[in-house]
């Protein structure tokens, strides 16, 4: 201790780092060097990053070799670099009408899905606690929604832009409608599942319903709950480029049909590579909030 | 006036149509510092005993007194340790017994004292050092010395122990037999035990309540284990008070009043 006191007390900004971490802690077998372990960072990534990237690449080439014939009705990725480099390169691009960039298509999407997923997360969640806690509930309700959420969500457009007389309403509706079923189902089943032993403590510790809702119920339910909202940002997701199509205006679903007709093939490729990347961050943030928020709760 | 009295306690459940009375006519007085087990085949309805003496099922007739006030529902006066240890996973041990602390305590101690309280009753089941551990992390033993912790730190006037030692391997349960003997001789608490195992019963009791077969089961014999206090398992394997007590319990259970399924 008093070594390495004395070590502390004069630090000597010439002596490199590494060596000074061997005089603090003598009994720490020797360091592996700064150039070994530069190696095994490199392998341990090369072995993360490199299948992802070769696959990648080899489908890239499949690809390449199936489109480039004259004759060939789709695009080859080289052919989509050329005829769409506008819009590859300038997704910022700010224009009249729905001539954008896709970073505001995307985005006018994402608030559509956020306006309607916000909603369905709480009325699925409420409506799902009611179902799991009160069985009088459970009896009346579920026949309904489990008629209700088989209905695809493109049919209720045509019922939601009669009833709101406008596209935008309509297309959150159809969100809200797609993804509030499996928030709401997941959501009872996990109030449904809370173990009886847990009631029973709450009961003999004569907890509060809002102290048992707080310190029971949403710790328990949390783990059903968060599968229920990656199911529903996930047909989210698949519902809003549909939705987009019909309705129209400035979106990715608009933008690709707007492609289509304009037999822009190349642009819709690049808009299917913004709509792939995009879905699978929506499922990966809310799979990592779920995953922050159930820290201990999932392994019992 | 005993410390706790069952008086001509029933109970029937409804299920189908059907009606199966599962108790009938339950009497017992138990005095303050006694240890009763409850011993019975499975599915006698000795657990129903508890959980009506718990407040978690209300009778169908007759009624349960604690000092003369007729229980109503469930209450940390009477805590229980259930069988499967029931910590809530997504707590720390320390934040599982805190809980009960905290809900029981609020307004008569301070936060203080509610900490050193939590912390008390963890040395009390040599848990202390685990306090941060998660349930998943700890073994079975651990988590049921930890449901003991949570049940002793609301200061219940009644312990209620349904099979603790159940699911525990024997030499963890012998391990956790000797605490609980501990502490009852430290603490003096009153205790409602439901265990199947003879030996443990013997071991611990003070009393034993032999339970008849279901349906409409009730008391079938009240025996007073006479045996002098410490009692250490080794020097009892020749003690003929407990062989004889041993005995007159493997009599009830396997000679009068055989398992259902063993009778016929």
């Amino acid at each position: 201790m008093v070594h390495s006191a004395r070590v502390l007390a004069l630090p000597n900004p010439k002596i490199p780092a590494p060596t000074r971490q061997t005089a603090l802690h003598p009994l720490v077998p020797k360091p592996v060097s700064v150039f070994s372990r530069v190696v095994r960072l490199g392998i341990s990534v090369a072995t993360q990053v490199a299948p992802p990237v070769l696959t990648i690449a080899l489908l890239l080439l499949l690809w390449q070799m199936l489109a480039s014939s004259p004759t060939s009705a789709l695009p080859s990725p080289l052919k989509v670099i050329d005829d769409s480099w506008e819009i590859i390169v300038d997704p910022f691009k700010v224009g009249n009408g729905i001539d954008q960039g896709l970073f505001w298509h995307v985005s006018a999407s994402l608030i559509r899905v956020g306006y309607g997923y916000i909603l369905a997360a709480i009325v699925g969640i409420g409506f799902g606690v009611l179902l799991g806690q009160s069985t009088l509930a459970m009896r009346g309700l579920d026949p309904v929604f489990q008629v209700l959420r088989t209905i695809p969500p493109l049919a209720w457009l045509p019922l939601s832009l009669a009833a709101f007389r406008d596209g935008q309403p309509s297309a959150i509706f159809v969100i809200f409608i797609t993804s509030v079923w499996p928030i709401l189902i997941n959501t009872s089943v996990g109030i449904r599942n809370i173990p009886q032993d847990y009631r029973n403590v709450a009961k003999v510790l004569r907890l509060s319903p809002i102290e048992f809702f707080t310190r029971i119920m949403v710790p328990a339910t949390v783990p059903h709950m968060f599968t229920g909202l990656r199911i529903g940002i996930g047909l989210s997701w698949l519902a809003i480029v549909a939705a987009e199509m019909l309705i129209g205006g400035v979106g990715i679903g608009f933008f690709i049909w707007d492609a289509w007709n304009s037999s822009l093939i190349s642009d819709i490729i690049v808009a299917l590579v913004y709509v792939g990347v995009v879905g699978f961050l929506l499922d990966r943030s809310i799979a990592a909030i779920g995953h922050l928020l159930t820290r201990g709760t999932a392994a019992q | 006036m005993a410390y706790l009295k069952i008086d001509h306690v029933g109970i029937s459940f409804q299920r189908a149509g059907a009606t199966t009375e599962v108790l009938r006519d339950v009497n017992l007085s138990i005095e303050k510092g006694e240890y009763v087990s409850i011993i019975g085949h499975s599915g006698c309805g000795k657990s129903t005993v508890l959980n009506i003496v718990a407040g978690l099922l209300p009778p169908s007739q007759g009624g349960v007194l604690l000092e003369g006030r007729a229980v109503e529902g469930p209450g940390p006066d009477r805590a229980v340790v259930f069988q499967n240890h029931s910590l809530l996973p997504w707590l720390t041990v320390r934040e599982n017994v805190e809980l009960a602390v905290n809900k029981v305590f609020r307004g008569r101690k301070s936060k203080a004292e509610r900490r050193d309280w939590t912390r008390h009753n963890l040395e009390l089941v040599h848990m202390a050092h685990a306090e941060n551990k998660r349930p998943h992390e700890i073994s079975g033993g651990m988590k049921q010395r930890v449901g003991i912790a949570r049940a002793l730190a609301m200061e219940p006037k009644i312990l209620l122990l349904d099979e603790p030692f159940g699911a525990l391997d024997a030499l963890t349960r012998a391990h956790l037999q000797d605490q609980v003997m501990e502490i009852h001789s430290r603490l003096g608490n009153t205790i409602i035990m439901i265990t199947h195992d003879v030996d443990e019963a013997v071991l611990l009791s003070d009393r034993i309540v032999m339970m008849t077969n279901g349906p409409a089961a009730t008391i079938g014999e009240d025996m007073h284990v006479a045996l002098e206090r410490p009692r250490r398992r080794l020097e009892l394997v020749g003690n003929s008070t407990y062989n004889d007590a041993r005995a007159a319990v493997l009599e009830f259970l396997y000679a009068r009043h055989r398992a259902p399924t063993l009778a016929a």
